[in-house]
């Protein structure tokens, strides 16, 4: 059965602008099939979570590389799931030091992945992990 | 010097005569694959031979170093006079944590400072805004006044130790920080000397940390200009910086093309603004990425002292040497840096560095090889140091000027480079030129293009990164200690945001950024008027905020 393309919100929070890996994943993912929506650089948790919920996406892809990710990943996570959105998978993607993964696992980012990771294995990823439809 | 005749040849068994031709041998020798390319997925042929560089006239083209057009160097001793300055970026956490941190590079044998702001400096944001929260001190040191300066220079001799300051949006404002800390210690402003990156127009193409739309802060940009030239002489106002065009993913064909038009679009401006080129363009600096592949990167500096040397001469009419001299400044490639196996980081660094110490840079900042994890710590920032001392003083590339000119394979790319850069200079100029090519998206699109076709290459495999594509290892052990920033900074700069504005006077600064607004208002040169504040410790956010009113913020068009 056709589970429908799987809709992806590509997010770039806080004051950084790199955003040479959040375009180079939204094309992969666009190329794998997927929707994908850009945010633009610097939103706020709140306008992440908003775009999420009026997008209806089964992901968001968070990409940091400032170091801001223990402060704006729990949040972004904890918004979603205010607003029900309970399935909408969260990953997360930038310099992040090994030592803050287990954190963030555990407060819900469901994968992080980090530099010199292939794009295939994001989209196998999402692929493997979003929840199916109704 | 290079008429070197078919005679000169001497024949190495039954292949020589086909290695001389290689195109007509291309087929009876098998090779490694089909075709071999650099980092920027630009084609490179077996071999390179007299014919390669058939165009090029020595006396015209390479001449001699400290001789236009300086393609060999804009020294005629190269390093022999003087080492390249030891420049490592540096920044993080308090400006006490990173005066700390500079006093202990320079008792290493650093030989000037430059400094990483955090990332609510580079946009205009004090320490207590919303919008700081997670980012006070992470990515660089956190400064939102003048007071915070103060702390960051504590007992740094800035009429001696020259400073480069990465920052843009709000340049003027750090550079007026800068010399009201200068003042204080009692240093003579015209003695002083250091660089502002200041490259705004860079931020719209790659790094994205802008405030005001373009125009007004190209006018901001020119206000340096013009009061660097009359006030502080010997200081940069401008670093035009290719390497964070590099690092967004653009080729090194594209980083050369896009500094080098970005360099073009200040000088037009200045001149535009009335400003006598031979008096302010010797004061523009150039700071470009060093990447893994070698050649091609030494042929990228090797193009960028012609070319702009030509384009001095020839387009603006230059006369005076220093006018047509491109200095600059390398960095290693932060984006070649990987988590996996990171050790092998430091070897990568070594050899970028070398490719810009025979490119012939003024200086250089190697990078650490934890930075792929997190912001360098003290051990990892001194082996980076020791990279570039073991370069200047034990292999022996800095005896003699620019020792590949000549190579038929370097000379060959640096045509190339400039071939092309000259072809971008076209489109860019069809457009109207840098500030309408960036209006309209196009080096945007280049950059962003180039980078997915790279990561393409690289998952196909015909790019290889060791450790990550390739000699991956399963379980590897995880044993880098990582530098940690704790949101304990963010309370120690808000506290002494709050002590300094109950100590100053309101009624200065509020008197100081109606002034600045007014200068901004009338087209006026804003900097009197943002020194004036600073004096009176209006905070960072406050004079952005004041800026903000008369030019509005710039939104980033749809690319």
């Amino acid at each position: 059965m056709d589970r429908g393309r799987i809709r992806v919100l590509v997010a770039k929070p806080g004051l950084d602008g790199h955003d040479r890996g959040a375009k180079v994943i939204a094309r992969a993912l666009r190329d794998a099939g997927m929707e994908v929506i850009y945010t633009g650089l610097r939103q706020t948790p709140e306008m992440i979570a908003a775009a999420a919920l009026q997008e209806d996406v089964d992901a968001v892809g968070v990409s940091i590389l400032s170091g801001a990710h223990n402060t704006l990943c729990p949040r972004i996570v904890s918004l979603l799931r205010e607003q029900g959105m309970n399935d909408c998978l969260v990953v997360l993607g930038g310099i992040v030091p090994q030592e803050d993964i287990p954190k963030l696992k555990e407060q819900g980012v469901a994968e992080i992945f980090l530099p010199g990771t292939s794009t295939q294995d994001i989209v196998r990823f999402l692929r493997e992990n979003v929840r199916p439809r109704e | 010097m290079l008429e070197i005749k078919e005679a000169s040849f001497e024949k190495h068994g039954e292949e020589a005569g086909e290695e001389r031709s290689p195109k007509a041998s291309s087929k009876s020798l098998t090779e490694r694959k089909p075709s071999f390319q650099t980092v920027s997925l630009e084609e490179v042929n077996r071999l390179y031979t007299q014919a390669d560089i058939a165009r090029l006239d020595v006396d015209r083209d390479l001449s001699f170093p400290g001789h236009f057009p300086y393609t060999r160097g804009i020294h005629a001793t190269g390093y022999r006079g003087k080492l390249w300055t030891m420049r490592q970026f540096a920044g993080f956490g308090t400006p006490e944590q990173t005066n700390a941190r500079f006093k202990y590079l320079m008792r290493e044998g650093q030989t000037g400072l430059s400094v990483a702001y955090d990332l609510p400096a580079l946009m205009g944001y004090d320490a207590d805004s919303p919008l700081s929260e997670g980012e006070v001190g992470k990515c660089g040191v956190a400064v939102s006044s003048l007071a915070d300066m103060e702390a960051l220079f504590d007992g740094i001799p800035l009429e001696d130790v020259t400073v480069s300051q990465t920052i843009n949006a709000p340049a003027s404002i750090f550079l007026a920080m800068y010399l009201v800390v200068a003042e204080k210690q009692g240093a003579d402003w015209k003695k002083i000397s250091g660089t502002l990156q200041n490259d705004i127009l860079k931020e719209y193409i790659a790094q994205k940390e802008w405030i005001y739309p373009i125009r007004s802060a190209m006018k901001l940009v020119v206000d340096t200009f013009e009061f660097c030239t009359k006030d502080v002489p010997r200081y940069n106002p401008v670093s035009v910086s290719g390497y964070h065009i590099r690092e967004a993913g653009a080729t090194a064909l594209q980083e050369l093309a896009f500094t080098l038009r970005d360099g073009i679009e200040y000088v037009n401006w200045g001149v535009r603004a009335g400003l006598d080129i031979e008096r302010f363009v010797p004061r523009i600096s150039f700071f470009f990425n060093a990447h893994n592949d070698f050649f091609e990167e030494i042929a990228k500096y090797r193009a960028a002292r012609r070319i702009w040397a030509r384009v001095m001469r020839d387009h603006f009419g230059a006369k005076n040497e220093r006018t047509m001299q491109l200095r600059f400044h390398t960095q290693t490639a932060g984006v070649s840096l990987t988590v996996q196996q990171p050790v092998n980081n430091i070897v990568r660094v070594a050899i970028q560095a070398l490719a810009g110490v025979l490119g012939g840079t003024q200086s250089l900042h190697t990078d650490a090889y934890d930075e792929a994890l997190a912001l360098p710590t003290d051990k990892a920032a001194l082996i980076a140091l020791r990279t570039q001392q073991i370069i200047a003083e034990e292999t022996g590339v800095a005896n003699a000027v620019d020792p590949l000119g000549g190579s038929y394979f370097i000379e060959a790319l640096t045509q190339k480079m400039e071939d092309g850069a000259r072809a971008y200079f076209d489109r860019i100029d069809a457009m109207g030129g840098m500030v309408e090519a960036v209006e309209k998206g196009f080096p945007q699109r280049e950059i962003q293009e180039s980078a997915y076709q790279y990561q393409k290459a690289l998952e196909r495999g015909d790019q290889t990164i060791v450790g990550v594509n390739k000699y991956a290892m399963q379980d590897e052990p995880q044993e880098v200690p990582t530098l940690v920033i704790d949101e304990s900074v963010r309370s120690h700069q808000i506290e002494r945001l709050e002590q300094t504005k109950a100590r100053r006077d309101n009624g200065s600064v509020v008197k100081a950024l109606d002034n600045l607004r007014k200068a901004a208002e009338h087209a006026e040169n804003t900097m009197s008027a943002t020194i004036e504040a600073v004096r009176a410790y209006a905070t960072l956010g406050e004079i952005c905020s004041a800026l903000r009113d008369v030019y509005g913020v710039y939104e980033e068009p749809a690319i």
